[in-house]
């Protein structure tokens, strides 16, 4: 009895397609069938080299050919391309099983006396039962070589010895090292002094933005909602100003601003016979302005989520809290903050994870300088992510960026997985159906 | 009764000085770079906030300049911000129509993962994005640039969106499916209309989001013609802080001035997609 899935099956393992020939599904089979050559053909005249690739990353230097350099292999192209054939693989094994499972089941369907569905009938049947898979297979494409491809790379460059000046390509090569990037990292003196420094720093600035911009948030929203304040839209819609102008635009604008000699600010200071800041050029004074210029862009983004809060808070909640003789304060003590603490603390905590790879303030206001004396490559007001990008684009250090990078992943993956897995949303989603 | 009546007057009186001291603090720096726009000369000091003379020169010599090809940057932002908009919106409503109305093996992990990829900073895959486009000969190409904002809009927008689409409730395409209606027929005449808040959301962040981003442009980008806006003013001030202040703040206002108005246009549907995330917690 079990004769058509059996069949289909083997026919199916053996080369993609002919189980479904054997069902009578002759375009799906086809397909399949072009697949597979294709397929196939593609991993013949790659995979080798792709394996090669990925366990020598190369190894032929630079070398000299009758008083002329001829170049050798590029250990970083190597390694792209056999990543890229790789994941070919994955798909081609993805598309191989689909195919086995698929032959089985409409074998197994025509035991049961059922005709295989033509194509038009297959079709139809994708679009109605399989059509968020369908859906989704385009943007995942897009992902899958633009965004976990680029990070699988970068992973393994956190393995490489990849960095100026000795594992450049194509002039030199490139060698696997295993975790001897974050052993120096973490504890080789030079390394681990501007790590330790730069990661402080980092959570130190997270803490304060945050707060800083939430508490001031929350201050202004209160201000304006208060009963009593007149043109309430008007102030509101003035204070949004600073969310509103492109960041590109206002942090370059603020450098300006505080510009030491010639900015308004250190002018204004003056002109009241105070004497000018070093605002951007000394260690402590260049922290703080990166913190009070981060308020002026964050603010509007808090206060615009807290007034959304404070129009949800029930009013009678208000009235009871009258009814037992509670002055102002004790009211908010007791009714606003714990409400609005409840509702935002979701957003608070990506907040803080977003402030940890805040990388367009620092970099457009200060480009984390100034620069410190003793560190590897990184000024006072670096985070974790410019420095990175120092690391990268202008020391070429791209296995010592690529751990820093993987270190701070794991920070802010473990913040947003925590944080989305409580949320109500996640929990409880299915309730709405 | 009149204590009362005095207290709430100071309480009012204070709060508007600190209004005024608030508003004043957020006009001033656009208020500074428009004045600075429009002050003869090129540099950055100048001893009253009020010009005393007045000038447009700045803003021809933008579009004039040998070394500044501001026009040129225009068309080549707008081009790649049009492009990555319809690109990129249409992949996230894919991604979230299918999240928020299919129940499929793995729907879960797949949300965790958009989660988690789109908390990666960005440049960190760079390098390899800048290997591939070069293996793809698509260095120094607006189309790299519109290919790789579009192929992560997914990641930032998708959340969002399907926050939207599970609003949306489910009998009105219950309703359609038993009148025959494909899944298709369901999206584009039941979901599509009822999603114009999300649509104008997303267009709008997509949008923008070339103007912004600089980072990834002035990698991929090589050459000064095919630069983008950000790239541009970017540089302008790191090579000429104060040399040239006045064009840089007329650049500045052209680029700010029209984001600024669309944005303060849409407020409240950002409001609403800001406070989307929140109100679920």
């Amino acid at each position: 009895m079990d004769r058509h899935r059996n069949k289909a099956t083997v026919l199916s393992i053996l080369c993609m397609g002919l189980g479904q020939l054997y069902n009578r599904q002759f375009i799906k089979g086809l397909l399949f069938l072009i697949f597979e050559v294709f397929g196939v053909t593609y991993l013949i005249n790659n995979l080798p080299r792709a394996l090669w690739g990925i366990v020598t990353l190369g190894d032929t230097p630079r070398m000299l050919v009758k008083g002329k350099w001829v170049d050798g292999d590029h250990s970083i192209f190597i390694l792209i391309s056999s990543l890229i054939t790789l994941l070919f693989l994955v798909v081609f094994i993805i598309v191989y099983v689909m195919n086995v499972r698929d032959a089985r089941k409409v074998g197994h369907e025509r035991e049961l006396g059922k005709r295989a569905n033509n194509f038009r009938q297959s079709i139809r049947y994708v679009l109605d039962y399989k059509f968020a898979v369908a859906f989704l297979s385009i943007p995942a494409i897009g992902i899958l070589f633009f965004t976990i491809m680029p990070i699988i790379f970068m992973v393994l460059l956190a393995f490489t010895n990849y960095s100026a000046p000795k594992h450049i390509p194509p002039a030199m090569l490139v060698d696997w090292v295993g975790f001897g990037t974050f052993r120096n990292l973490l504890a080789l003196k030079t390394w681990s002094h501007t790590f330790y420094g730069v990661l402080t720093w980092t959570i130190i600035w997270a803490i304060l933005s945050t707060i800083t911009t939430y508490f001031g948030g929350m201050l202004v929203a209160l201000l304006i909602n208060q009963k009593g304040i007149r043109f309430k839209g008007v102030w509101r819609t003035i204070l949004i100003l600073p969310y509103a102008i492109p960041q590109i635009i206002s942090l370059l604008v603020m450098r300006n601003l505080f510009n030491g000699q010639f900015g308004p600010v250190n002018q204004y200071l003056q002109y009241f016979g105070l004497g000018g800041l070093p605002w951007l050029t000394d260690e402590f004074w260049a922290r703080v302005t990166v913190i009070l210029v981060n308020m002026w862009v964050g603010i509007p983004v808090s206060m615009i989520l807290i007034m959304g809060v404070l129009t949800t808070i029930p009013r009678d909640m208000y009235e009871a809290a009258e009814v037992d003789g509670a002055s102002g304060f004790q009211k908010f003590k007791i009714v606003t903050l714990p409400m609005i603490l409840f509702t935002t603390a979701p957003t608070l905590i990506m907040q803080f994870a977003g402030n940890i790879n805040n990388f367009n303030m620092i970099f457009l206001l200060t480009g984390g300088d100034p620069v410190k004396g003793d560190y590897q490559y990184a000024g006072a007001t670096d985070l974790l992510v410019t420095w990175l990008y120092k690391l990268t684009l202008t020391q070429n250090k791209y296995n010592m960026a690529s751990a820093v990078g993987i270190i701070i992943f794991l920070i802010i993956a473990s913040f947003s997985i925590y944080n989305y897995r409580r949320t109500a949303s996640f929990k409880e989603e299915d309730m709405i159906q | 009764m009149s204590g009362l009546k005095m207290r709430n007057f100071l309480r009012l009186t204070a709060s508007y000085i600190v209004l005024v001291i608030l508003a004043i603090g957020a006009i001033y720096p656009a208020l500074w770079i428009i004045l600075g726009s429009v002050r003869p000369g090129k540099s950055l000091y100048s001893k009253t906030l009020l010009p005393e003379s007045y000038t447009l020169k700045h803003y021809s010599e933008l579009f004039t300049s040998q070394s500044v090809l501001f026009g040129q940057w225009y068309m080549n932002t707008l081009k790649v911000a049009i492009f990555s908009m319809l690109l990129g919106v249409l992949l996230t409503l894919l991604t979230s129509y299918a999240v928020s109305r299919f129940r499929f093996r793995g729907r879960k992990t797949a949300l965790s993962t958009v989660l988690v990829l789109g908390m990666f900073p960005g440049f960190m895959s760079m390098i390899a994005i800048f290997l591939l486009l070069k293996e793809l000969n698509l260095l120094d190409t607006h189309i790299a640039l519109i290919i790789v904002y579009a192929s992560g809009a997914p990641l930032g927008g998708t959340l969002i969106a399907k926050g939207f689409f599970d609003t949306i409730p489910r009998s009105l395409d219950e309703a359609a499916r038993i009148d025959g209606a494909t899944n298709f027929a369901v999206f584009t005449k039941i979901i599509l209309p009822l999603s114009k808040p999300i649509l104008t959301y997303m267009a709008l962040t997509q949008f923008v989001g070339p103007w912004v981003d600089f980072i990834f442009a002035k990698l991929v980008l090589r050459t000064k013609e095919k630069w983008t806006l950000a790239v541009g003013m970017w540089d302008m001030v790191n090579a000429n802080q104060n040399s040239n202040f006045t064009l840089f703040a007329a650049g500045a206002v052209l680029i700010a001035v029209p984001i600024t108005i669309l944005f303060m246009f849409l407020q409240r549907l950002l409001v609403d997609g800001l406070t989307s995330g929140a109100s679920k917690g």
